[in-house]
């Protein structure tokens, strides 16, 4: 469970039953058939967006087509009772599992897409399996009545215990998300929304993550389909697979609150009665006039509340000052340990790594070793290829030849999280943080990704804060941290997987002499404890004071390298950096 | 004797296909240009197409400005009327709704503001669909031509074999190629076209650089607006609609829009293209239910080949 888990989990307990108590107890007393059909569908609906939420809400990849499993769900159970007799207390669970088949079945080639690809590939799944079912005739199929065992069929007489069923199916719904917020699945998930490539580099496998998140939204929605055919007793391929039904999920839970387990059932119970009763009250009267008084309530609740209901309430009403912060701890006092030499057998042995974009290679040849416990810089002009070294080297792009040995291990070829769990920590030139997360959890991703569990990975994440002097700050968000406590930030997210080596892309890009002093102060403690570090950098005072040994880029490849003094007088460096006419302005 | 019927067959497929993919694939552009140089999934282009539809309709039937062009040519001005009519109220659309949720308001943000976007945009969809059927009423329309009746006919290429060409059709077509080309130019070599994808690329950077990015995202918006719509009034000559008939297209046209690539005009229009294409070819080999899902399965099985689209390039910097 994640940190400060426990409250929430209670917190939210507590609401959950008392608003489920409260629903049933509302719902009993309502006769009226068609007000009770209401009533049942808003937590049916509720359960398809707190599924829709889990994949597109906390994990970012937006879902248009949602409809699949919750169609999936609905022809299970209608097929199964109408060719096998299946009751649908069997049939639901059925079509879960047949859901979460159909997760892997469409997830498997889809998650190779991202973004806006993604979200438009989705779509094309319910509509296929639309125009399929249409075609094998299945148009529109009843569910049989079995008037002797009505319950033992979940046919009830009594509306009100659909109301109960579909009630009970929520809570169940909402525990599942509760569960999935506040362990490091959810953790995960957001971090990959915020951030993919951060959350990888981070030591997240974010391909199996969303994986998990689609069977789990895809069980969801299958059970939420599955009792909406049970409810209505007739299914036709548009009511369950159709665009409408795919929006349905992603309009309660954007307006009722993205990312959050209340969003979904804030929206359905304000739109499903809303949508209802405008089709009862003005649907007979003026065609078309439900669905543009729906569509302006829709614009226009987004306009006030771009972030959903429940956020725009909370950021307003419910959110007290910001807590005061503790002031900053003492430095760490950690025995600091002088070496004299340092090691012998390389950490990391790079041979003759090539990379290229077309006819640019951007590392060509290169070769170098990082002892242990040694500070190398890489140092070179702007495109020399620095960043792109580092890319090759943790994953994010494929080598086109050559071999980079961790201790002896082969690190290419390697996903970014594989290079991450082989104990390379990474911080980017541009930084990526997970804004919205405090600052806790953006470091406690990173003891994720190396596999720590629960408690050693938030106390690997403290530890880490500590090493970098932002224990104090633990709880801020990220979004409100200065530039110098990001790149920390991120400097401690890399700490907390326990690394060995240390990738560092220009990590003092943007600070202040003072501020770049500090976090020098940092790289060398940590060195004195015994971490080996590559960094890039341009600041060449720093990297003086800093560095043990330097490389030298120049057109992706090995210009020089040695000792700082040796390499800052070569004459080829020079000549790199400033060119050919300054240096025959100072020989002449 | 049958393979003679078969290789009639085929080529008036490839032929309506070539010429419902053109019209298709001025579809794609209005969209592409929303969705390449916005990033904004907008889930009412659908309805602009069926706004087009009615403009060109009422513009040319009844007691229309256009009405005294008569059946053959009034279509067809009609359809390029519709063009800026939607054009002007796609501008009203973005500078009241649109703009408030997307371009340098939201650049930045987490999710970049998509989620509001999507909403917003299916909030208008449902508003121009549902109030479609209160102003335009539910029977199925169509700008009625005497040329999407006939044909020309062309044989000659294997026995009695004869090839139809849809002279309504084949006119719409023509004139999607002329507007497709035009556009392209545009784009490719005149200021506006430059700042456009400018805005497209960096919005940030383009600010910098003295481009008015709102003004810009207003245009690009209002265009891709009035393109769809210019390819709606096209296809009314040969098609009966409804107000609703936005909901089969809207798919048709992210599956053209994808397949091209974000972000290139050109490749939406090929991209559309290959979506009649297949539309159309398919009616050769599968039944008519399956016709839509061949289109889907096309569809998926080129991104999962080419992610970044058939003319897109993809490229991250970490």
């Amino acid at each position: 469970m994640r940190q400060g888990a426990g409250t929430r989990l209670r917190r939210d307990g507590i609401v959950l039953a008392a608003v489920s108590i409260l629903y049933l107890a509302i719902s009993a007393f309502v006769t009226n058939s068609y007000y009770q059909l209401i009533l049942t569908l808003v937590p049916i609906w509720a359960v398809f967006g707190a599924s829709w939420n889990i994949l597109s809400g906390y994990g970012g990849q937006l879902s248009f087509g949602h409809a699949s499993f919750f169609g999936i769900g609905a022809y299970t159970v209608t097929l199964a009772l109408v060719y096998w007799n299946l009751t649908p207390w069997l049939g639901i669970p059925l079509g879960m599992l047949m859901g979460a088949i159909a997760a892997v079945i469409i997830g498997t080639p889809t998650f190779r897409l991202r973004g806006h690809y993604f979200a438009l590939s989705m779509l094309a799944y319910p509509l296929a399996i639309l125009y399929l079912l249409q075609y094998l005739g299945f148009q529109e199929m009843s569910l049989p009545m079995h008037r002797d065992h009505p319950i033992a069929f979940l046919e009830f007489t009594d509306q009100r215990l659909y109301t109960l069923v579909a009630t009970l199916l929520l809570v169940a719904g909402i525990l599942a998300c509760m569960f999935v917020e506040n362990s490091r699945f959810g953790l995960a998930l957001l971090a990959i929304r915020q951030n993919e490539l951060a959350a990888e580099a981070a030591g997240i496998n974010a391909r199996q993550w969303k994986m998990r998140a689609l069977i789990t939204s895809g069980i969801i929605a299958a059970a939420a389909g599955g009792l909406y055919a049970c409810v209505l007793l007739v299914v036709t391929p548009d009511s369950v697979f159709g665009l409408l039904v795919s929006a349905q999920p992603v309009v309660v839970t954007l307006f009722g609150g993205v990312a959050s387990i209340w969003g979904p059932v804030i929206g359905a119970a304000i739109l499903v009665p809303l949508a209802e009763s405008l089709n009862a009250q003005l649907g007979n009267i003026i065609p078309g006039i439900q669905g543009v008084v729906y569509g302006a309530a829709i614009i226009v609740i987004i306009l006030a509340a771009p972030d959903g209901l429940y956020w725009t309430i909370r950021d307003r009403w419910l959110r007290g000052a910001m807590p005061p912060l503790p002031p900053p701890l003492p430095a760490a006092a950690v025995p600091t340990r002088k070496y004299s030499e340092i090691g012998a057998t390389p950490l990391l042995q790079v041979e003759n790594l090539s990379r290229s974009f077309g006819g640019l290679r951007a590392v060509s040849q290169v070769s170098f070793a990082i002892q242990p416990r040694e500070i190398l810089g890489i140092i070179g002009p702007n495109g020399a290829g620095k960043t792109t070294l580092f890319n090759v080297l943790n994953g994010v792009l494929a080598a086109d030849e050559g071999s980079a040995l961790l201790a002896g291990e082969q690190m290419l070829g390697r996903k970014v999280y594989q290079v991450c769990r082989m104990g390379v920590g990474r911080t980017f030139q541009i930084v990526r943080s997970f804004s919205r997360l405090p600052l806790l959890d953006n470091v406690v991703v990173g003891a994720y990704g190396a596999g720590l569990p629960d408690r050693a990975a938030v106390a690997a994440a403290e530890h880490a804060l500590h090493h970098v002097g932002m224990l104090h700050l633990a709880t801020r968000q990220a979004g409100q941290l200065t530039n110098k406590q990001l790149r920390l930030m991120e400097l401690a997210r890399a700490l907390a997987g326990q690394p060995r080596l240390l990738l560092l892309d220009e990590t003092l890009a943007g600070l202040g002499r003072d501020e770049c002093d500090e976090v020098l102060d940092v790289l060398a403690k940590l060195r004195d404890e015994g971490m080996t570090i590559a960094i890039i950098e341009h600041t060449m005072h720093a990297m003086m004071r800093l560095a043990d040994r330097f490389v030298v880029l120049d057109h992706g490849a090995v210009l020089a390298s040695g000792l700082p003094r040796d390499v800052v007088e070569n004459r080829a460096v020079i000549e790199a950096y400033l060119g050919k006419k300054f240096l025959a302005r100072q020989n002449a | 004797m049958d393979f003679e019927v078969l290789i009639e067959n085929t080529l008036n497929a490839l032929a309506a296909g070539i010429t419902i993919g053109c019209i298709y694939g001025l579809m794609c552009i209005g969209l592409g240009l929303i969705f390449g140089i916005m990033r904004i999934v907008n889930f009412a282009q659908g309805e602009l197409l069926m706004l087009g539809m009615y403009a060109s309709l009422y513009l040319v039937t009844g007691a229309g400005v256009f009405a005294f062009l008569g059946p053959y040519v009034g279509p067809f001005v009609g359809a390029l009327c519709a063009g800026p009519i939607v054009f002007v109220g796609g501008a009203v659309l973005h500078r009241f709704l649109i703009a408030r949720v997307s371009g340098l308001r939201t650049a930045g943000s987490v999710d970049d503001g998509h989620f509001g976007q999507l909403l917003v945009t299916l909030g208008i969809s449902l508003i121009l669909q549902n109030g479609g059927l209160i102003v335009f009423g539910s029977t199925p329309e169509t700008v009625r031509t005497p040329l999407a009746s006939r044909a020309f006919t062309v044989d000659g290429f294997y026995g009695d074999a004869t090839v139809f060409l849809n002279k309504a059709r084949l006119i719409a077509c023509a004139v999607a190629i002329i507007i497709a080309i035009t556009l392209y130019l545009v784009l490719e070599y005149t200021r506006l076209g430059k700042s456009l994808r400018a805005a497209a690329d960096n919005p940030t950077a383009a600010t910098y650089m003295g481009i008015d990015v709102d003004r810009a995202y207003r245009i690009a918006f209002a265009l891709g607006c009035g393109i769809t719509a210019v390819a709606g009034g096209l296809m009314a000559t040969y098609l009966s609609f409804g107000p609703f008939i936005g909901l089969d297209y809207v798919i048709i046209m992210y599956s053209g829009v994808v397949l091209g690539g974000m972000g290139s005009i050109l490749g939406a229009f090929w991209g559309g293209l290959t979506v009649g294409f297949v539309q159309q070819c398919s009616a050769l080999v599968l039944p008519p239910q399956l016709q839509n899902a061949a289109i889907f399965v096309v569809f998926l099985l080129i991104v999962m080949l080419r992610p970044q689209g058939l003319f897109g390039r993809s490229a991250e910097r970490a």
